[in-house]
């Protein structure tokens, strides 16, 4: 249970270097995990070769979700909109390094499959995006 | 008043309470809204119905047949008297509460009800008393209306009263709330409803297994509740109805039991209920229906609530200095052992994984209640439910476990 909480898990729920909006942005998704009504909206900026160089996101939630979104984006930040339709599910468990049980995986994965149909431009996301 | 129950003896017949969780932790269970535990009595006469019993009720002639006939009607008969009905067949068994509001709509509802009638529900409902109507609203055309609930977490009575003026066909409220504890005035609510007109439904969910309740004296037209939130089973719920308004509805499922006679020009349906119950019905989960009557009425219903009374009190004043804590809901002294609070800066999730680590089973989301949330514009609560098998040490665990809440969070 200490381990679950790790300090850096908490340190990017209570501090998130990248909770916010951005005043404009080139891709863009929110969506919400109906069982606990956690709700993310991601916002990417790029440059014109496809690289990311801000982004921001806003929601509430649980600290499992909220710190795998500001850890998330702090990756992301001059990977490519390519980069990010390769993210697996392996990679966000690998940032929070801790061990899920399936309820709070949902919670975990809610910012990968933000940040991927943001990235897909989709109209409405799927759990597949997230196997 | 000093609570009757016995604390000790009543968790000791609960085997369940017994097993420690996470390796060592006593285990804590404040999830009772969500399903009770079940006592060892209730186990034992479903094992016992196996091992002893076991064969398809209402057509064999075969000695087992009979004896698991009777048992299970037997059961029905317990079940009817244990909320004041005197005619048993009176009572469907349903899978649960969900399935017995589920057969309103698409029974009474879809025969009765017409384009541009009123249904009146409240902001307080759970999903199941809500959804039913949606469909059955966009099915028909009819118009929903909710009673507005007030900040104490009571529905205003004023806007109930100008919702009747309306004239509603059907009026549906729970009598007791699954996230803010408040117990409905039913009865009142009822009496007002048959004056303006309507047919009532009540989605007692949360009210059978925490106080007495007499249909006799309270007449809604239906009433519906799960067995497994009284001690009882998952699998079987009921359906309490008035005699004209179930001969008069259309049978809900085909098949075996709901019928009379079939020819290959028709069928003719059977009487009242069997009409409502095709299939083989869960015969075992039935009769530990009536084991859980028989376990609670042993205790009393009247005990049951005093304890929880109690607990309750005992539960808000462990939490009143609980650091950014906030109980929704009415005040202690006037409602049941649902306590759904928020703490501040902190997500429900956040909060039952750590009391989960500590043994502690609350519940945390919007308790299938999202429109209530909204209401009171909070995505979720934590949610502490009491039982009768609780216990002061119960929740002086919970404050302890919130205290490491606020620790981790610091």
């Amino acid at each position: 249970m200490d381990d679950f909480y790790r300090e850096i898990i908490l340190d990017h729920y209570k501090n998130p270097a990248y909770k916010g909006k951005l005043e404009s942005s080139d891709y863009e998704f929110e969506d919400e995990n109906p069982l606990c009504g956690d709700h993310l909206h991601i916002e990417l900026k790029t440059d014109d070769k496809g690289v990311i160089t801000d982004a921001k996101f806003d929601g509430h939630g649980c600290a499992i979700s909220m710190a795998s979104a500001d850890m998330l984006l702090e990756t992301l930040i001059g990977k490519t909109i390519e980069d990010v339709k390769q993210l697996s599910k392996q990679d966000i468990l690998d940032l929070l390094g801790i061990e899920l049980s399936p309820v709070r995986l949902k919670c975990a994965l809610l910012s990968l499959k933000v940040a991927k149909a943001a990235a897909y431009e989709m109209e409405e996301a799927h759990d597949d995006l997230v196997e | 008043m000093n609570s009757v129950i016995s604390n000790n003896e009543i968790a000791g017949q609960f085997p369940i309470l017994k097993q420690p969780v996470h390796q060592d932790k006593r285990l804590v269970y404040l999830d009772s809204a969500a399903t009770a535990q079940k006592p060892l009595a209730v186990i034992q006469s479903m094992n016992a119905f196996y091992e002893h019993t076991n064969a398809n009720i209402h057509r064999g002639i075969h000695a087992l047949a009979e004896a698991a006939t009777e048992a299970y009607e037997n059961a029905r008969t317990k079940t009817a008297r244990f909320i004041g009905v005197a005619d048993a067949r009176q009572l469907i068994f349903t899978r649960n509460t969900t399935e017995s509001i589920n057969l309103i709509a698409y029974t009474w509802g879809r025969k009765f009800l017409n384009k541009g009638d009123l249904v009146v529900l409240t902001e307080m409902e759970h999903h199941s008393n809500l959804v039913p109507w949606y469909m059955l609203a966009e099915e028909k055309e009819l118009r929903i209306e909710f009673v507005r609930v007030r900040d104490d977490g009571t529905l205003d009575m004023r806007h109930y009263h100008d919702l009747l003026e309306k004239k509603p066909r059907l009026v549906s409220f729970t009598h007791m709330s699954n996230v803010l504890g408040t117990i409905n005035p039913a009865k009142e609510m009822i009496q007002d409803a048959h004056r303006a007109g309507a047919v009532v439904v009540i989605d007692g969910a949360q009210a059978v297994p925490h106080f007495g309740v007499n249909l006799t004296d309270l007449e809604p037209d239906f009433y519906a509740f799960s067995g497994h939130k009284m001690c009882g089973p998952t699998g079987i719920g009921v359906l309490y109805g008035k005699m004209d308004l179930l001969n008069a509805m259309p049978p809900f499922m085909g098949g075996g039991d709901m019928i009379k006679k079939v020819t290959f020009e028709g069928f003719s349906t059977n009487d009242v209920p069997y009409k409502f119950e095709a299939g083989t019905p869960a015969i075992a989960e039935g009769i530990g229906m009536g084991a859980a009557v028989d376990y609670l009425e042993s205790v009393g219903m009247d005990a049951v609530f005093a304890h929880e009374q109690e607990l309750t009190q005992y539960a808000f004043n462990v939490l009143a200095d609980v650091k950014g804590l906030r109980i929704i809901g009415p005040g202690a002294d006037v409602r049941g052992g649902v306590i759904s609070f928020t703490l501040e800066g902190i997500h429900p999730h956040d909060v039952a994984q750590i009391l989960d680590s500590e043994g502690i089973a609350v519940r945390a989301g919007h308790h299938c209640a999202m429109p209530l949330h909204q209401r009171f514009n909070i995505p979720a609560t934590t949610r502490a439910s009491l039982y009768l098998y609780n216990t002061k040490a119960d929740l002086d665990a919970l404050r302890k476990g919130l205290d490491k809440v606020i620790e981790i969070f610091a």
